[in-house]
């Protein structure tokens, strides 16, 4: 008999009847072989691993991360609120001890999405691992969380969710920018004035190899969580670096995937890209789920595997090298950066374009920040799209102090009458979300 | 008429039913040693009266290849495995002649590498030379794509009693399961066919030539003959036989639990509309997760014989019985004890029942007829919790799709069925405690053969296609066919019905409109680039557990 050396607990959630279209890659299909895969291996048979049925997220769930334009109903389907649910019932699992480690096998995935929300991008519409994130935080009164996310693609929702939040370390790495969707995730992107140095961007070489992911991994990865101490290790597990993705460019093997698992030893893993759905997406998932049940995984292997066709090129070896040096000095040097991205109390604005690539919506946001050595600091957000529809959001950060409190309610209590279709404030220190709709009278 | 007979651990019930209802009725005690003896003596005393041709049906639950499994007693099997890539198969291993080959095919059916007959040469002629006559090979994915099963089966050659084959024996995916259960057939199969030709071949002396039934976990059953091929189904058939049991006396439309209400355990299940839930997964034996089709039961160690006792300050009872009740001579108190001080079972062991129960109650500082009260309170409140705990185990299996997840059925039952030696006691408090309406199953003392006699043939099929490799394969029936871009999951459908209604037949039964279901009716297209290059189609049909189709006039005349 198999016994799992830490008991892991998996919601699979493969939702075999919702497609963002027939041909797309996020479709029914997707996960089928996956399913296939897991269930001929019995890895639910193995003791101490257990299956759960997804929960699903609430309304408020969702409103403690994003705003919704113009409500959540109109940019989420079911499906989603069922993935999310998916994250938030393994994140539960965990912080009640009833499982070590979990996984969050499930789709629609969501590290795209960002705080404002028109629309999907990325195949996302809502972030399922900040819904979690804030989820725990709310109810288990959590407080440093890190995010690893191996998805090939940046995780810019992800980023964009914690830019300003000093209490949350988000670690990217992903084929280079210059290369691939969606064109971020820059080293020299590293978080707001408020939480700066805690967004670290390692992009990777087009055919990085399991050498390159592993050498980052032990190099920069580790040391900068064993720095950070994170009380919960969150992987946003996406499986698009292996060689035979039709959509990116990498040579990582599900055999790469798996030690990189048995070396983060993340708390909670939740699925995001991989397109490869026959030849790496069966494979790599039972690597995973071995890794983090840490059940031997030395003998999983894709049909096509073929070391020598993905061997890691040295010119990107030594990239890596360079890349892992300079992020470090980064991290090192982010107490000084802080000092120097703004004065406390002031405001800090920044004007951003967005694109929507899966739903065709442009956005254009207008944020301010007010720089905080107190606490993560209160923002706004103006964004429009051109679909017409114009709001604002407020956010009063977790553990604000009183002064970002009162800059926070200002703004949404100060918010002209007219030219906003809605006004959000989400006051994350009473954990509230209000609505002030200028457009109907008596709001 | 139609004969039923259930062996248990300590006695065998039989009976004989006619379109009177109830003909006979009688029991005899288990010889645990030679079942043989056992299950002759109840056949000879339920017939003792009766013309040999007027039975014209004979269906037998018994203990045999449970306790052969769980005791260990059976021959040295052979076991041939092919992992391919993924967990290490030897990590599975089931028995001492244990070999791990190569080959492996893909989650589509496709062949990854091929076996190597030499190994399998080398493999057989050692099994071979240490006298083994029975061997199962089991491949990963076999139930996709059986060819290297079929292609070591060949290698074995003619040498061998039977080989069982790993697609054969369940359409589900699932290798480990798969193995278990090929090496469980292969291990039962000598005792199993003994032991029903000699039964088959005593009553044919006596003149009853009607083939023999053998009831199977499912709650369903399929003759001897076809026995042969999946003997390791016939495990586990007891509780089974009870819920079977219980059916005739089932509302309809609605969900109800029944328990079975026994000296040492409670035995719990769950129908909807009068068809018992059956367990996704399949039985467990003896340390082996099997795919073996079980009623989805529950078995708690609570009883009207658990032993009661005095623990830190507390009651406890069960979950181990240690003998029967003081009443009866037994060596403990008891929850049948507490009902003897209650006055709800009167008798002359009440003086013993009283003195046990008073010395719990010196314990506790309370009078006897307190601390039976609280026993009694407590065994009901155990039953009606983990019955809960069970619906809501059932309403918490995880689905894979959004309608299932948002509309799927929740399982709510209103009604609960008793059965066993203590449930008339039982009855009243169960109702008051758990506020569903509670009935108790006339002719308990018999449902178990009442079932076994009156359960239908069930069988599964299982139908998978890939339209872009151009087949369509029914693995446990041995079928692929040729198909076009065309085939269409209703075609899938239609194929997979044919088949059960031809398996229904082979297996001694039918497979009526009424009887039979669609459980599974998947279907993707395949997407590779941006065209759909063919579909993939998973059919799933069976026929449900329930009775034959002539029962409701026997059942109607079992309450009086
Ligand atoms: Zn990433
Ligand atoms: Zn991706
Ligand atoms: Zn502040």
């Amino acid at each position: 008999m198999i016994v799992a050396r830490h008991k892991t607990g998996l919601v699979f959630f493969p939702a075999f009847d919702w497609a963002i279209s027939p041909t797309h890659p996020e479709r029914e299909e997707r996960l089928l072989y996956t399913q296939d895969q897991v269930f001929e291996e019995g890895l639910f048979d193995i003791e101490g691993i257990s299956e759960f049925k997804p929960d699903l997220v609430t309304v408020n769930d969702v409103q403690r991360v994003h705003f919704c334009v113009p409500d959540p109903w109109s940019v989420m389907t079911e499906s989603h609120f069922i993935s999310a649910g998916g994250a938030k019932t393994i994140g539960m699992a965990v912080m009640d001890k009833r499982v070590e480690r979990g996984f969050a096998l499930v789709r629609p995935p969501g590290h795209h999405a960002m705080r404002v929300v028109h629309g999907s991008r990325g195949f996302c519409a809502v972030n399922i691992e900040a819904i979690m994130i804030e989820f725990i935080r709310a109810a288990y009164k959590v407080r440093r969380v890190a995010v690893v996310d191996t998805d090939c693609h940046h995780g810019d929702g992800t980023q964009d969710i914690y830019w300003h939040d000093p209490d949350t370390l988000f670690i990217s790495l992903h084929q280079d920018g210059r290369t691939l969707y969606p064109g971020t995730g820059f080293t020299n992107e590293i978080g707001g004035p408020n939480a700066t140095g805690m967004t670290i961007n390692i992009p990777l070489p087009p055919h990085t190899g399991d050498e390159g992911f592993l050498h980052v991994m032990r190099e920069a990865v580790m040391p900068i969580l064993k720095e950070f101490k994170p009380e919960v290790v969150i992987n946003s597990a996406g499986q698009d670096n292996h060689f035979s993705d039709p959509i990116t460019n990498m040579n990582f093997s599900a055999q790469g995937y798996a030690a990189l698992t048995d070396m983060l030893k993340p708390d909670i893993c939740v699925l995001e890209g991989g397109y490869s759905i026959e030849g790496a997406l069966p494979y790599v998932n039972v690597g995973l789920i071995l890794a983090l049940a840490g059940v031997d995984y030395s003998r999983v292997r894709e049909p096509a595997y073929d070391p020598k066709r993905i061997r890691q090129p040295a010119m990107v070896t030594a990239r890596i090298a360079e890349t892992c040096k300079e992020v470090l000095a980064i991290w090192d040097q982010r107490e000084r950066l802080r000092e120097r991205a703004g004065d406390p109390g002031t405001l800090i604005s920044r004007e951003r374009t967005l694109f929507y690539d899966t739903d065709n919506i442009v956005e254009r946001q207008k944020e301010t920040v007010r720089v905080c050595r107190e606490c993560g600091g209160a923002w706004k957000v103006d964004s429009s799209s051109d679909r017409r529809k114009r709001i604002l959001a407020v956010h009063i950060p977790r553990h604000a102090c009183r002064a970002c409190q009162q800059t926070g309610y200002d703004w949404f209590d100060q918010a002209p009458v007219t030219g906003f279709d809605k006004v959000f404030l989400q006051d994350r220190t009473k954990d509230q979300f209000r609505i002030k709709d200028p457009q109907s009278p008596g709001a | 008429m139609i004969i039923g007979l259930d062996v248990g651990g300590t006695h065998a019930d039989v009976v004989l039913l006619g379109t009177e209802g109830l003909v006979a009725s009688v029991k005899v005690p288990t010889d645990a040693g030679d079942l043989f003896q056992t299950v002759l003596r109840g056949l000879e005393e339920i017939t003792a009266d009766v013309h040999p041709e007027t039975i014209h049906r004979i269906v037998l639950s018994t203990t045999l290849t449970t306790n052969a499994i769980i005791q260990g007693q059976v021959p040295p099997v052979g076991m041939i495995v092919s992992g391919g890539p993924g967990i290490d198969p030897a990590l599975f291993r089931t028995n001492e002649h244990y070999f791990t080959v190569g080959g492996a095919i893909d989650h589509r059916g496709r062949i990854v590498e091929a076996v190597d007959p030499r190994d399998i040469k080398a493999i057989a002629k050692q099994l071979r030379r240490e006298g083994i006559r029975q061997v199962g090979v089991v491949g990963k994915f076999s139930v996709r794509n059986p060819v290297h099963e079929i292609e070591i089966a060949r290698i074995l050659g003619e040498d061998f009693d039977k080989i069982f084959l790993g697609h054969r024996v369940a359409g589900s995916l699932n290798f480990p399961r798969r193995i278990a259960t090929t090496y469980l057939n292969a291990a039962v199969h000598p005792v199993h066919k003994q032991f029903f030709i000699a039964v088959q071949r005593s009553l044919t002396e006596k003149g009853l030539s009607v083939p023999i039934r053998i009831l199977k976990a499912d709650g369903g059953n399929m003759q001897f003959a076809a026995s042969i091929d999946f003997p390791a189904q016939t495990a586990l058939s007891g509780p089974a036989a009870s819920v079977m049991g219980s059916l005739a006396f089932a509302p309809d439309e609605d969900e109800a639990l029944v328990f079975d209400i026994g000296g040492t355990t409670t035995d719990m299940a769950i129908l909807v509309n009068g068809v018992p839930l059956l367990d996704p997964a399949g039985i467990e034996l003896g340390g082996y997760k099997t795919l073996i089709r079980a009623l989805e039961t529950h078995s708690i160690g609570m009883g009207g014989d658990s032993a009661v006792r005095v623990e830190n300050g507390a009651l406890k009872i069960g979950p181990e019985r240690r003998g029967p009740a003081l009443a009866y001579g037994g060596p403990v108190p008891t929850p049948t004890d507490a009902m003897f001080v209650l006055e709800m079972i009167r008798g002359e062991g009440r003086q013993a029942a009283l003195d046990g129960i008073s010395a719990l109650g010196a314990q506790l500082g309370m009078t006897a007829e307190a601390v039976a009260e609280k026993i009694f309170d407590a065994a009901c409140h155990s039953i009606i919790d983990a019955a809960e705990a069970m619906v809501a185990r059932v309403n918490s299996k995880p689905v894979y799709t959004v309608h299932e997840m948002l509309e799927g059925h929740t399982v709510k039952p209103r009604k609960i069925l008793v059965l066993g030696g203590p449930a008339l006691y039982f009855a009243h408090r169960l109702e008051e405690i758990s506020g569903y309406k509670v009935g108790v199953i006339p002719r308990w003392k018999v449902a178990n053969a009442i079932g076994a006699a009156l359960a239908r043939t069930t069988c599964e099929v299982t139908v998978f296609a890939d339209t872009e490799r151009g087949i369509a394969t029914a693995p446990e029936e041995n079928y692929t066919e040729n198909v076009s871009s065309r085939f269409s999951g209703e075609e899938a459908v239609q194929l997979a019905y044919r088949l059960l209604r031809d398996k229904a037949a082979r297996l001694g039964g039918t497979a009526e409109a009424h009887e039979v279901e669609v459980v599974e009716n998947l279907q993707f297209n395949m997407v590779r680039g941006f065209y759909t290059s063919g579909k993939n189609i998973r059919v799933r049909v069976q026929v449900k557990p329930g009775l034959i189709q002539d029962y409701d006039p026997v059942a109607g005349r079992l309450t009086d």
